[in-house]
């Protein structure tokens, strides 16, 4: 098979991706998509709001999902569903896999947009036995939207990302009633109201809290949470492991993967190092809201159109980025570029911990820009790039001061 | 099922040992019963090992074990590809990473020479970093033992199962062995799932295998010590960065870490050797993850830019003594396959043959050749293939097909478990993120033990 955008991932970032392409006219757009239907993560969600930036109307995440999906389609995109992409390969091309089994599409550029998934168990280090009922949020929005059933009664809910309070949503919905949040940190990690939530909901919250254990044998019998008090037993019936979210980046099997942000290295037009290939959305890094993917999703079918006609840069004329700081997490893109079309204008980053500091751009001896920050490892921070650079390295640093 | 009359041999313990030896017994032309405990089968010891075929060139010498492990090895060989089994004959390096490892080696080959495995191969520093780019470069010493391989430890023992069954075995789960009386040169046993008459029981309970033995006799001649040995479980890209099984010069007390592929392409570091009294708590505890990643780390420096997906822990049916407590009492209708600790997949087919000898049976050759799912990465795999219904779980590739499959077993997948044994779903990066919902309703009303509690609605 043949297409001239080949793009792998029907969520938000990719459903948007190929509506601009069809809008701008830049050719054939192929959206591969592993579930049986189109629209992503949103789809899972029972919740609103979505749909403000894109549609100007606070929408149910599977109404958004199937609007993002018309309208990729009336463009002319079309959506292949049950089709997981295995390989990507020189070309660019992809090994695809469907019920009929393996096939192969020729494409003249392809776009990434795999999105995030949450960490498991043994990457957040929970101790103790495996019984069945230790699951992700994405696996209880999927029981309870797409399936209607639920996978516990009495769980705890390790987490309060934003995520988080969307699961404990989704738990009151479908009669579940957690008998706790549980925050490894000093405090709620969602942005306000969320954190209202539980009290609202008689949800007790522990922060300063970490499960030391999970007990049972078969199902989940409880917790050891380890906290200020010392070590406690809390009887549950289950545990949601919610957000710690990275990104879904196996396909590149270890290749160009920035291990800061857990995605794909990429220029400033999304570009990753594999010729052909660019990525956007929450492939790039953990992890932000369906509006921010879709915005993404938009710039890269403008990098990708241009690129098609010639119009891009070469790669090798740009600047790369370089992290001198543990108090920055990851910076994004992490080659740059200051002119062309499709452009991520500014630099995104995050902070591992609260902390009011310093931002520097340096270039060789120079500080070439300078930000005081006050932030928060939840929030997005963006930073513009000065017109004209040095061809030297860029060095991001954080000073924390008082 | 009612009939109480029937069976020639009632075997207690559904692990890799009880199914190899329904197996062999099915194969000899006996009436076999395996009765299991819990509602599928290798949910004890079975559940969690390092997945490889051993030569034994480090077993004791003259030890019953040696024997069985290299009986074992050998039918493992012969039969695989009948059964459709994979093997990955990467063969393993023992390292030395101090003066005194390396002082050791010498013995360690010799006393590998001594116990049949001849084809060992000295390697000096340069010749191990050659084979092994990835090694650490404090490496100082080595040999290789170019026939240990990586197997699929649950689709083996699934097949030898499946084809006891095609034998004319039957399997009981849920069937927890609560009495025993003999009487009139015959087993009476009552079980959870009903009684059962036989003239032989065999005692493959494993873990509980003392338990079960004073059950059977009121006294045991072996106490099960379980020493739990957890593991970590890295990506798939780690799996680049070896090519052999890389062993560590052995101690008296214990193999020690291995690092190794798995027959599914992931990379494993384990496991630890704990003793402890619990016969089922498997716990995992976050600072011996920590310890095997350094250790991992220390062998295989590329696994620090590595993830870790999954973690797991199993639980060696250790004695008091260090060989296999295995014995007859034909007087009594009774064999006892106890304390097969750490070599249990390795042995299996080489105990089965061993027990069928102590009674008496004159081997046959099978009829029934069942043919198991491929599971192994170097595949063929089903989602290569047409007509396999999509896709279902994408971190390890497993299709429509294989879960319907596993669900229609000759014996089914009864928990989730016990389908990810037989499918790997769910065992991926992310732990069922993605397919859990499409998986609940794949398998709705087709488990004992259900994956949820009940409907959104009717609760």
């Amino acid at each position: 098979m043949e297409t001239d955008i080949a793009i792998i991932g029907a969520g938000p970032a990719g459903l948007a991706a190929a509506a601009e392409l069809g809008r701008l006219g830049a050719g054939r757009v192929t959206v591969i998509e592993r579930e049986p239907v189109p629209g992503g993560i949103p789809r899972h969600c029972g919740h609103s709001p979505f749909g403000m930036r894109e549609f100007h109307r606070i929408l149910g995440g599977q109404a958004y999902a199937a609007r993002l999906a018309a309208a990729a389609e009336a463009t002319g995109a079309s959506i292949l569903c049950n089709t997981t992409a295995t390989a990507l390969q020189d070309g660019p091309a992809l090994e695809l896999t469907g019920p009929e089994g393996v096939f192969h599409l020729q494409a003249r550029a392809v776009l990434l947009a795999t999105g995030t998934r949450e960490s498991s168990r043994v990457q957040r280090l929970i101790g103790g036995q495996k019984p069945g009922g230790v699951i992700p949020t994405g696996a209880l929005q999927g029981l309870v939207h797409l399936n209607h059933q639920i996978p516990f009664c009495r769980p705890v809910i390790l987490g309060t990302e934003l995520v988080s309070f969307s699961a404990l949503l989704t738990c009151r919905q479908a009669g579940i009633r957690p008998v706790a949040m549980i925050e490894p940190g000093p405090r709620i990690l969602a942005r306000r109201p969320s954190g209202l939530l539980p009290r609202l909901l008689g949800v007790p919250l522990h922060l300063k809290t970490e499960i030391a254990a999970i007990h049972g044998r078969e199902r989940v019998s409880g917790v050891t949470l380890a906290g200020p008090q010392g070590k406690t037993h809390l009887d549950c019936d289950g545990v949601l492991l919610t957000g710690s979210f990275r990104s879904e980046a196996a396909l590149l099997a270890g290749e160009g993967v920035d291990p800061h942000s857990t995605g794909p290295i990429i220029d400033s037009f999304g570009r990753c190092a594999r010729p052909g290939y660019f990525a956007a959305g929450n492939l790039l890094r953990p992890v932000e809201t369906a509006g921010a993917c879709w915005s993404e999703g938009r710039r890269a079918a403008h990098a990708i159109h241009a690129a098609l006609r010639g119009d891009l840069p070469d790669p090798s004329h740009g600047v790369p980025l370089t992290i001198r700081s543990d108090l920055i997490r990851y910076a994004l893109p992490q080659v740059i570029f200051t002119d062309g079309p499709g452009r991520h204008g500014q630099i995104q980053l995050r902070v591992t911990r609260p902390v009011h500091g310093i931002l520097s751009l340096h270039q060789g001896p120079m500080v070439i820009a300078s930000h005081r920050i006050n932030a928060l490892p939840e929030r997005r921070i963006t930073m513009p790039l000065p017109k004209n650079l040095l061809p030297d390295p860029l060095i991001l640093t954080l000073e924390e001061t008082a | 099922m009612a009939e109480v009359a029937g069976y020639d041999v009632a075997i207690v313990g559904a692990g890799i040992v009880g199914c190899a030896l329904a197996r062999r017994f099915a194969i000899d032309g006996a009436r076999v019963v395996l009765l299991e405990k819990a509602h599928d089968v290798l949910d004890g010891a079975s559940k969690g090992n390092s997945a490889i075929l051993h030569t034994g060139f480090d077993a004791p010498e003259g030890s019953l074990e040696l024997d069985c492990i290299r009986a074992g090895h050998a039918e493992y060989l012969d039969i695989h590809q009948r059964l459709n089994l994979p093997l990955d004959r990467c063969g393993a390096l023992v390292l030395a990473w101090d003066a005194g490892q390396e002082a050791a080696l010498p013995d360690l080959m010799a006393q590998a020479r001594r116990n049949g495995v001849e084809d060992i191969e000295p390697m000096d520093r340069a010749a191990l970093l050659a084979a092994e780019p990835a090694l650490a470069p404090g490496v100082r010493a080595g040999f290789r033992v170019p026939r240990e391989a990586l197997i699929d430890p649950w689709s083996a023992a699934h097949a030898y199962l499946y084809q006891a069954i095609a034998h004319g075995a039957e399997l009981r789960c849920r069937a927890e062995l609560t009495r025993a009386e003999r009487r009139g040169g015959r087993w009476h046993l009552t079980t959870a799932a009903g009684p059962v008459e036989a003239g032989l029981v065999v005692n493959a309970a494993g873990l509980w295998g003392d338990h079960v033995e004073r059950l059977l006799t009121g006294e045991s001649f072996f106490r099960i010590r379980p020493r739990k040995g957890q593991f970590i479980v890295y990506d798939k890209p780690a799996a680049g960065l070896a090519r052999h099984i890389l062993l560590p010069v052995p101690t008296k007390i214990t193999k020690g870490i291995v690092v190794c592929r798995t027959a599914f392409g992931n990379l494993l570091v384990g496991p630890t050797a704990e003793e402890q009294e619990d016969r089922e708590d498997a716990s995992l505890s976050p600072d011996t993850l920590r310890n095997l990643r350094e250790t991992g780390e220390s062998i295989l420096p590329g696994l620090a830019a590595q993830e870790v997906t999954a973690a797991y822990a199993g639980l060696r049916p250790a004695t008091e003594d260090k060989g296999y407590r295995i014995r007859a009492d034909l007087a009594r209708g009774l064999v006892t396959v106890g304390g097969i600790r750490s070599t249990g997949l390795s042995a299996a087919l080489g105990i089965a043959r061993h027990v069928a000898g102590l009674v008496g049976r004159a081997p046959r050759e099978p009829q029934h050749w069942p043919q198991m799912p491929m599971l192994a990465q170097a595949g063929p795999r089903d989602w290569q293939a047409a007509g396999n219904g999509g896709i279902l779980c994408h971190c390890e590739l497993v299709t429509r097909r294989e879960i319907e499959a596993a669900l229609n077993a000759p014996a089914p997948a009864r928990s989730i478990a016990g389908l990810k044994r037989r499918t790997r779903v769910t065992m991926g990066r992310c732990q069922g993120f993605g397919c859990t919902a499409a998986l609940a309703k794949l398998t709705e009303a087709r488990f004992t033990q259900p994956m949820t509690c009940g409907d959104k609605d009717g609760d």
